[in-house]
């Protein structure tokens, strides 16, 4: 039987976390929660930025639940997508610029 | 996209009786998520009961002219259910004795019923004021027959309610079908043009979100701003309202949910997101479903599973108001998409 390293139903026992350092866990998700509270920047702004940084993290658990968080606000797909190019441009261009030490 | 209900495609699910299997086998079956009356008991909420009843929504026939990708009542134009006038008599008798306020009109297509009209002025005469009909909005474009609604809907200050996933085209299309968002937004445009929808104006145009996929609707509010943005910006259309509405998981979206893989992941979603404040205002608290062929419901979804009230009275035909408030609402895993978050129900949020 497979056993992947990833499943996509662990992603619910995140909360989990808290039971081997509850000082801890709660301190990350207390911290976790204002930082997504509408502020400066809207939860939409923010919910974008996280989208676009879960993909440059390559984390399949938070891939999967921004795409729904930005569904659920209504985002549409090529709001989603503009901002994962966001992260992709800043991913490549982080590779090229340093050509410059190559030249 | 389907363009035929799941009864005209034999599909399984059309058997009300393999939906309430589904509800309650597997992760319900197995101890791994709680069943809604666990859940209830949890919190000394069960058995659920009716407060004062305030709604009477009666589904005039199931028969559609869309065919929605994730609609409850499996409507559509291969629906043949359609509320007799005998049976609309029998509604105007309860009409005017209930202590109900508002008179929910609802479908399939309501006004596709061939006595809708004379069925709406039946009811005002009876004493109706608080009339609501959820409109299809693609209705008033359908046919030349239907492009007066908006006047008679205004004719009787009908309070209007219209299904709108999303503002933009592409969205809208998915969901409901190709052509539905430039008919409804033709449609808005005749309500607006009429009156309804204006700031301060007593015709009152309310729209309805659901969600589009397998995940449940964000905060009604923020959803309310950006539709009216960019209904107003994009078509000068302006409405009152906005309802954010769960998907239920029975009929066409529990279908979907099965074929996509995605039914376990929402029923766990539904469940992580109980919120026992929702619970105490769910609307079969104060709202009866009549069915198309009289029968009664403790609401709209409870009546395309067929579970119909368990009290003496189930038919219109003998309808005694204090008999039927004193019962039991019947509940199952379904129950979930009204007690999610801010909850759900057909006015919107709850909680």
């Amino acid at each position: 039987m497979a056993k992947p390293y990833y499943d996509a139903s662990d992603l619910r026992k995140f909360g989990k976390i808290t039971e081997w350092s509850e000082e801890l866990g709660n301190k990350f998700f207390d911290y976790y929660g204002k930082v997504f509270e509408e502020g400066a920047l809207t939860a939409r702004e923010k919910s974008l930025i996280a989208l676009a940084v879960a993909h440059t993290e390559q984390c399949p658990y938070c891939i999967d639940a921004y795409t729904k968080d930005g569904l659920e606000r209504g985002i549409t797909k090529e709001q989603m997508m503009e901002a994962i190019h966001v992260g992709a441009a800043i991913k490549s261009g982080a590779t090229l610029v340093h050509g410059v030490q190559m030249l | 996209m389907a363009t035929k209900s799941l009864l005209a495609r034999n599909n399984d699910l059309a058997n009300t009786a393999r939906q309430m299997e589904i509800l309650s086998s597997g992760i319900f079956a197995d101890g791994e998520l709680p069943t809604f009356a666990n859940k209830l008991k949890e919190t000394h909420q069960f058995p659920l009961q009716p407060k004062k009843l305030e709604i009477l929504q009666i589904n005039l026939g199931y028969m559609c002219n869309q065919v929605c990708a994730h609609c409850h009542v499996d409507a559509g134009p291969d629906r043949k259910e359609i509320m007799t006038l005998e049976t609309m008599q029998q509604c105007l008798e309860v009409i005017k004795n209930t202590g109900a306020h508002t008179l929910d009109l609802t479908g399939g297509a309501p006004e596709m019923n061939p006595n809708f009209k004379e069925f709406v002025e039946a009811a005002a005469k009876a004493g109706i004021k608080d009339f609501i009909v959820r409109s299809n909005l693609t209705i008033i474009r359908a046919n030349k027959k239907y492009y007066e609604l908006p006047k008679f809907f205004k004719k009787h200050n009908i309070h209007v309610v219209s299904s709108m996933p999303h503002w933009t085209r592409g969205k809208t299309d998915k969901q409901r079908g190709d052509g539905v968002f430039d008919k409804s937004i033709k449609a808005l445009q005749m309500l607006n043009e009429v009156g309804y929808g204006r700031e301060g104006s007593d015709l009152k145009l309310d729209l309805v979100y659901n969600p589009s996929g397998a995940f449940l609707p964000g905060d009604q509010m923020a959803l309310e701003n950006d539709f009216k943005k960019a209904l107003k910006t994009d078509f000068n259309i302006d409405f009152h309202n906005l309802f954010a509405i769960t998907n239920l998981p029975i009929s066409r979206f529990l279908d979907y949910l099965i074929a996509s893989e995605n039914y376990e992941d929402y029923m766990f979603s539904l469940v992580d997101a109980y919120n026992p404040t929702a619970v105490a205002n769910v609307m079969c608290t104060n709202t009866i479903s009549v069915s198309w062929d009289g029968y009664l419901y403790d609401c709209d979804f409870n009546q395309m599973l067929n579970l119909k009230v368990a009290s003496k009275v189930q038919h219109i035909g003998d309808y005694n108001e204090a008999l039927l408030q004193d019962r039991n609402i019947i509940i199952n895993q379904h129950c979930y998409g009204c007690t999610a978050g801010a909850g759900s129900s057909c006015q919107g949020v709850v909680a």
